[in-house]
């Protein structure tokens, strides 16, 4: 067994429902943290007060900018890990949090919460609200075999990871608004139907073959955009589903 | 394994029919997609599936949760226009309470199911829950009003009377319930179809466990490829268990040759497409799904 990597959880304006996620692997948690990686940061899961160095950072929830201590948290975690990665909606698009007009006791004043990404640079998202507790999982393997694996399991690693980095970088708002820009507007949509199966609040529903989201319901979570096969579809990780997916349930049995 | 640039990768293609004389009398072609999702629910492979069911309007497909023989048997046959099927998917293991899903689709939806396996954004539950896809071949789609456009409007029939569709041999056929027979060419119904097919890359659901269409067979008859390890060991029993006739694709016509030609054409006019997306207006490009 190749050295673990160190993977932490960092907890901002997020309502645990990520760390939940995380735990809901179950057994695949407790092997991920047997035998690929030891949590060396979690408020809720380990006795750790500071950010200490970590290789992975997974970070849920928004930062609330007139919070001092949540805005030097996500300096520091930049600091301090190698891949940082937007854990579930909140922390990549602002989510629910987006909301906020403030005028909640006793910090009533804290009405402001940006995307960790308006902040600093964050190399990965994971979308979700909450996040599945199988994408954390497919996560935490390929990281763990981009940092600790061999030649061929670092290639690999980097080609699934790839459309959750470009994730990261095309942008810190998501919406039901993106299938119209970039999906319907351009032309892409053919109606499968995944992206009302992916939103949480039940938002889109079908005219006309193609979605139409409830703009009052839609909570800005990018679910629907990242879930479309239309947003991305890397071929190369897609024609190979049936060996990667025996890869990490091998990786985690 | 065999892994063709056209055809994508497979275990085995056979061409078949299904043995269930019920089935046969509505099928489509050869009743390949009904009999294996009515012999995964029997065997309990799946507990359910996703099937293209009746909408409220005539030929307008809607997706289902069939859970039972009838129900799977009501969603027979091609509808030519767009189910949503993958809007049931997580449902489907949620207030439905499956824990096997069967997911019957085009191309895309294959694709659709896939990557919502390998990167289940809010699709929690999905990757493990997906006990058998079945894939139809599929060389474009057509939006509800284009479907009745070509019926009512170019070959003159009323939807409502309209017992069975088909695209075969250069011609959009309409059959209907008193047994009239009009066509389209499909030089006529070209435009009307579903943009968002044009940057399609697959023509014969090579995401699927196993998929299916009639190109390549003879009538009454599917091509049929079997794919993943999963599909192989359910067709491998449902064919031990008397569900399918079968030949050796090499011994029929049209035969590969036909299938491999007509995938071709297109995936190459869809690459074209993409290409010219690249340059659509001037300096500006229209979005590449795939870049």
């Amino acid at each position: 067994m190749a050295k673990k990597i160190k993977l932490g959880h960092v907890h901002l304006s997020g309502c645990t429902g990520c760390l939940v996620s995380l735990a809901d692997n179950n057994l695949g948690l407790i092997k991920i943290l047997d035998d690929y990686a030891d949590l060396v940061y979690s408020l809720t899961l380990a006795d750790v007060r500071h950010i200490p160095e970590m290789d992975v950072a997974l970070v849920e929830g928004s930062v609330c900018i007139q919070d001092h201590e949540s805005v030097e948290e996500i300096k520091e975690t930049r600091k301090k890990a190698k891949i940082v990665v937007a854990l579930g909606s909140c922390s990549s698009y602002g989510n629910i949090t987006r909301f906020s007009r403030g005028g909640q006791h006793n910090q009533p004043q804290h009405e402001s919460f940006l995307p960790i990404g308006d902040l600093i640079d964050v190399d990965l998202y994971i979308p979700g609200c909450p996040p599945s507790p199988e994408l954390i999982r497919n996560v935490a393997v390929m990281a763990y075999l981009l940092l600790e694996g061999n030649e061929d399991q670092k290639a690999l690693a980097g080609k699934y990871l790839k459309p959750l980095m470009d994730l990261a970088k095309r942008g810190t708002t998501g919406c039901f608004c993106d299938l119209m820009n970039e999906v319907i507007n351009q032309g892409l949509c053919m109606g499968c139907g995944t992206c009302a199966a992916s939103c949480p609040v039940r938002a889109i529903t079908y005219e006309f073959g193609k979605p139409q989201g409830e703009r009052d319901l839609c909570i800005k979570c990018g679910s629907c955009y990242g879930a479309c096969p239309r947003s991305f579809f890397n071929f190369e990780v897609m024609d190979e589903f049936e060996e990667i997916s025996e890869l990490i349930a091998g990786a985690l049995k | 394994m065999i892994s063709d640039p056209y055809l994508g990768k497979y275990i085995t293609c056979v061409s078949a029919r299904s043995t269930d004389k019920e089935i046969l009398k509505k099928a489509q072609d050869g009743g390949i997609a009904t009999t294996l999702m009515v012999y995964a629910l029997e065997e309990g492979i799946i507990d359910g599936t996703i099937v293209a069911g009746e909408g409220d309007r005539p030929w307008e497909p809607k997706p289902v949760v069939a859970m039972s023989r009838e129900d799977i048997l009501k969603a027979q046959g091609t509808k030519y226009s767009i189910s949503p099927q993958i809007s049931w998917l997580k449902e489907a293991t949620r207030s439905f309470g499956l824990d096997k899903v069967g997911v019957t689709g085009v191309c895309c939806q294959m694709q659709a199911v896939r990557k919502a396996q390998l990167y289940p954004i809010n699709m929690r539950d999905v990757p493990g829950k997906v006990a058998l896809t079945v894939g139809l071949f599929c060389m474009e789609n057509f939006p509800y009003k284009s479907l009745q456009t070509i019926v009512e409007d170019h070959a003159a029939q009323s939807l409502g009377s309209v017992k069975k569709m088909e695209i075969t041999k250069g011609k959009f056929w309409v059959h209907t319930e008193r047994g009239n027979v009009a066509t389209v060419p499909l030089k006529a119904t070209h435009k009307y179809e579903q943009p968002g097919c044009h940057v399609c890359l697959d023509y014969v659901s090579n995401l699927g466990d196993i998929s299916t269409g009639s190109v390549g067979s003879p009538e009454g008859w599917s091509t049929v490829f079997i794919r993943t390890k999963k599909g192989n060991e359910v067709w491998s029993k449902a064919v031990a268990a008397g569900m399918f006739e079968t030949k050796p694709i090499e011994d029929v016509k049209p035969g590969l040759e036909l299938l491999t030609k007509l995938a071709k054409e297109k995936i190459d006019k869809n690459r074209k497409t993409l290409e010219e997306r690249r340059n659509f207006g001037v300096n500006k490009a229209l979005r590449d799904p795939y870049a």
